[in-house]
């Protein structure tokens, strides 16, 4: 059995390709993610990244075209975006969109009152929603007034990532994807939200941490580590995977692999 | 999930109009056609002064005039068939049944019509903290907290009623705002009137309650054309509230009405209009033409008149609530969430017009277009010469859903003062997928995703609503959300 599937996948990709725009983006995709893992997937630009985040929280526009896509046993292509989401996975987006006149909190609130619906539980009021916001909203160290603002709207880059965690420690994923979330930080903004997300790991919540570069990992460890290259997983291993790479950069992936690809 | 635009409009448009039903009553009724004897029937049935049977063949004549001049207005980007005025009934009134007991006693099957509406009359059931005058067709067939009301002075009872009860009152304003010969609805209008609502606040007095008027249409092949008039004297204050519903018909029907309004000194009007008249089918079938005119003329200094209106509903809506800045330091307002799908037209907007000095006014209009939509902002601030110091901020906003719908945008700007400062701001934006595909990575449906971002660009207008029609209003525009208003 390959390293990283030593517990029972709650994420399992088998040979998944997709396109995107009439063009194949994702060639033979394998990745099996365990229960609470965190793993990081690196690569250079255009070999899929964001793609592979897209299709798991399955972005209309990108289409599975081969392979399945398991989460939790069952077949992911099946469900729409806000299904997956109520499923428990979570895409913290690399571009969070400004969504102009809906407050932050409301636009939170819905999304968490969505959740519990779906779950069966009772739909938290105002008092008991802003209770749990505050106690959140510490965990990224996020300013209040950002909660009266619309969603986005006029946030700093580092404003909007934050606000990307908090949302995923008020809607507690099961699965949490992280599309380039180091993109656009400055060491404190990155540190403030490496540490928002650390203090999210636990037994039950797996991580996909999607980077193209090693430093957010010198802050979120993670337990194994995947390299992307022209649509498929080309390199795995621990997460001195990683420092190996940024030392040696993204060229010594795709050499090697080019030569493993040779027949013979 | 192929294509998020298309469906998510199909989603929020091919919603059924809910308030489609017919009431089954007898009606009293003018047969079709227009003629003297028409405008004179319908003033004996209300028992009206002399002076008001005069005003009415005044306009009744120049409409004559009108139509031989081929003077409907063209100039509104909407269109449709010639209307055949001949072809309408001008008075249509449930017939009281015979075995109510008392006058003031009202058909049970027309309590029971609003109460599906959800507007209960009845003496038990109805709303609280909201007054409600109910017109059903050419006739107010209640209106509640009378009593109420009037221990403080506020006369609040259907247009017939004030005629008889404060006749000096009518004679004083009907038609000072808007004049018999102000254009060629308004002139139908007041030749043909049979009903509305009147409300008289005296000097000083705060409205304690929400002053309101539900219009149903029932009747088919007859026209709505009733007359609002409210009186805000020195000092005072109202908020007043309209509705409007009638059921799904092939049949195109016409709704002109005339709202007038004034406010004296210090006095302060806020009109709200959540107008859901059937629109049509989704091929453009039916539906009511809404030709309205609406003019609040602020007389008094530092008074004020906003109108927020959110027009839902519609096959063709033509209509400029507007406000006569006249007195010194008044102020207007023009809010507007405006809706079309598919085959509505709607060209709507305002009119500001400063006369006196320090005069303020303050213009936001949404718009939202979706499928085979139509729609228009058509506004004018015209500064006069002696308003001195006047200010206009005017902002104009318009959301695409899908690419199908258009929007338009039309300022008219008159500045004959050099002292004046107007400012125009216009944007046009489309619901993006990706602002969609992040609401439903948040667990949200499309539907609720799209009732989502529709809420967050109207708020600005929606926040001026009443909490009684916020509701209303969020639910009409698909907005199943709570507590994101305001």
């Amino acid at each position: 059995m390959a390293k990283g599937a030593t517990k029972t996948p709650i994420l399992e990709l088998r040979d998944v390709h997709a396109e995107a725009g009439g063009t194949e983006i994702l060639a033979g995709l394998s990745l099996r993610v365990g229960a609470g893992e965190v793993h990081a997937v690196m690569g250079p630009n255009g070999s899929g990244k964001s793609t592979l985040a897209n299709v798991l929280a399955g972005r209309p526009s990108v289409h599975v075209t081969e392979g399945e896509v398991l989460f939790d046993g069952q077949d992911l292509t099946a469900l729409s975006p806000e299904e997956r989401a109520r499923e428990g996975i979570f895409l913290a987006f690399q571009y969070p969109v400004e969504i102009p006149g809906v407050a932050n909190m409301v636009f939170l609130k819905t999304a968490a009152n969505a959740l519990r619906k779906h779950r069966g539980e009772p739909e938290l009021d105002a008092m008991d929603f802003l209770a749990l916001l505050r106690d959140k909203a510490k965990l990224v160290d996020m300013d209040d007034k950002l909660m009266q603002r619309a969603v986005n709207e006029g946030f700093s880059g580092g404003e909007k990532k934050r606000n990307e965690i908090l949302q995923m420690a008020i809607l507690e994923p099961r699965l949490a994807v992280l599309d380039e979330t180091d993109s656009g930080l400055d060491i404190d903004a990155l540190r403030s939200v490496a540490d928002g997300v650390n203090s999210l790991r636990n037994a039950d919540r797996s991580m996909l941490v999607i980077t193209h570069y090693q430093r957010l990992l010198d802050h979120i460890e993670p337990d194994h580590v995947h390299v992307l290259a022209g649509g498929r997983i080309v390199r795995s291993g621990g997460k001195e995977l990683a420092l190996e790479l940024e030392e040696r950069g993204y060229g010594w992936i795709e050499n090697t692999t080019a030569q493993e690809a040779r027949p013979g | 999930m192929s294509d998020p635009q298309n469906s998510e409009i199909r989603g929020l448009l091919d919603r059924e109009y809910a308030y489609g039903f017919v009431t089954d009553v007898d009606e009293d009724r003018i047969p079709a056609g227009l003629d003297e004897d028409v405008v004179r029937l319908i003033s004996r049935k209300k028992d009206e002064p002399q002076w008001l049977l005069d005003w009415r063949l005044k306009a009744f004549n120049r409409f004559l005039q009108m139509l031989d001049e081929e003077t409907e207005p063209t100039w509104a980007k909407v269109d449709y068939p010639a209307i055949d005025y001949q072809a309408i009934s001008y008075y249509s009134a449930p017939k009281p049944k015979a075995e109510l007991e008392s006058l003031g006693e009202v058909d049970p099957e027309l309590l029971r019509t609003y109460e599906k509406l959800g507007i209960p009359i009845s003496e038990q059931k109805r709303l609280s903290g909201v007054a409600v005058d109910a017109v059903f067709d050419s006739v107010s067939v209640a209106t509640t907290y009378k009593e109420e009301l009037e221990k403080q002075g506020i006369i609040f009872c259907s247009f017939s009623e004030a005629v008889q009860r404060c006749p000096e009152i009518i004679q004083k304003y009907l038609g000072s705002v808007v004049p018999y010969s102000d254009n060629f609805f308004a002139t139908l209008n007041s030749a043909v009137f049979s009903d509305g609502s009147f409300a008289y606040i005296p000097k000083g007095v705060r409205c304690p309650m929400e002053l309101s008027t539900y219009f149903r249409i029932n009747a088919a092949g007859t026209g709505q054309f009733e007359r609002t008039l409210l009186i805000a004297d020195e000092g005072s204050y109202v908020s007043y509230l309209e509705g409007c519903t009638a059921p799904m018909r092939d049949e195109n029907q016409l709704h002109a009405a005339v709202v007038e309004l004034v406010a004296l000194d210090d006095a302060e009007i806020k009109y709200s209009t959540v107008q859901n008249w059937y629109p049509g089918d989704k091929d453009g079938v039916g539906g009511i033409y809404n030709f309205v005119t609406k003019r609040g003329a602020c007389r008094g200094r530092r008074s004020k008149i906003s109108w927020t209106q959110v027009e839902t509903g519609s096959a063709i809506t033509w209509k400029y609530p507007s406000c006569i800045l006249q007195g010194d330091d008044s102020v207007g307002a023009f809010y507007s969430v405006a809706m079309t799908n598919h085959r509505q037209q709607a060209d709507t907007g305002t009119k500001m017009l400063h006369i006196g000095k320090n005069t303020r006014s303050t213009i936001v209009s949404k718009g939202i277009s979706a499928g085979h939509g139509e729609q228009s902002y058509r506004g004018l601030v015209r500064i006069g010469r002696g308003a001195e110091n006047a200010r206009n901020h005017s902002q104009c906003d318009s959301l695409l859903l899908g690419d199908r719908a258009g929007a338009h945008t039309f300022p008219y700007l008159e500045t004959l003062n050099p002292s004046a400062i107007v400012e125009h701001e216009a944007t046009t934006s489309k619901i993006g997928e990706d602002q969609l595909f992040y609401c439903m990575q948040r667990g949200l449906s499309e539907e609720d995703a799209v009732s989502l971002i529709v809420n967050g660009f109207c708020k600005e207008v929606l926040r001026e609503l009443p909490m009684e029609f916020a509701v209303e209003a969020q639910n009409l525009l698909g907005l199943s959300l709570e507590g994101s208003v305001g």
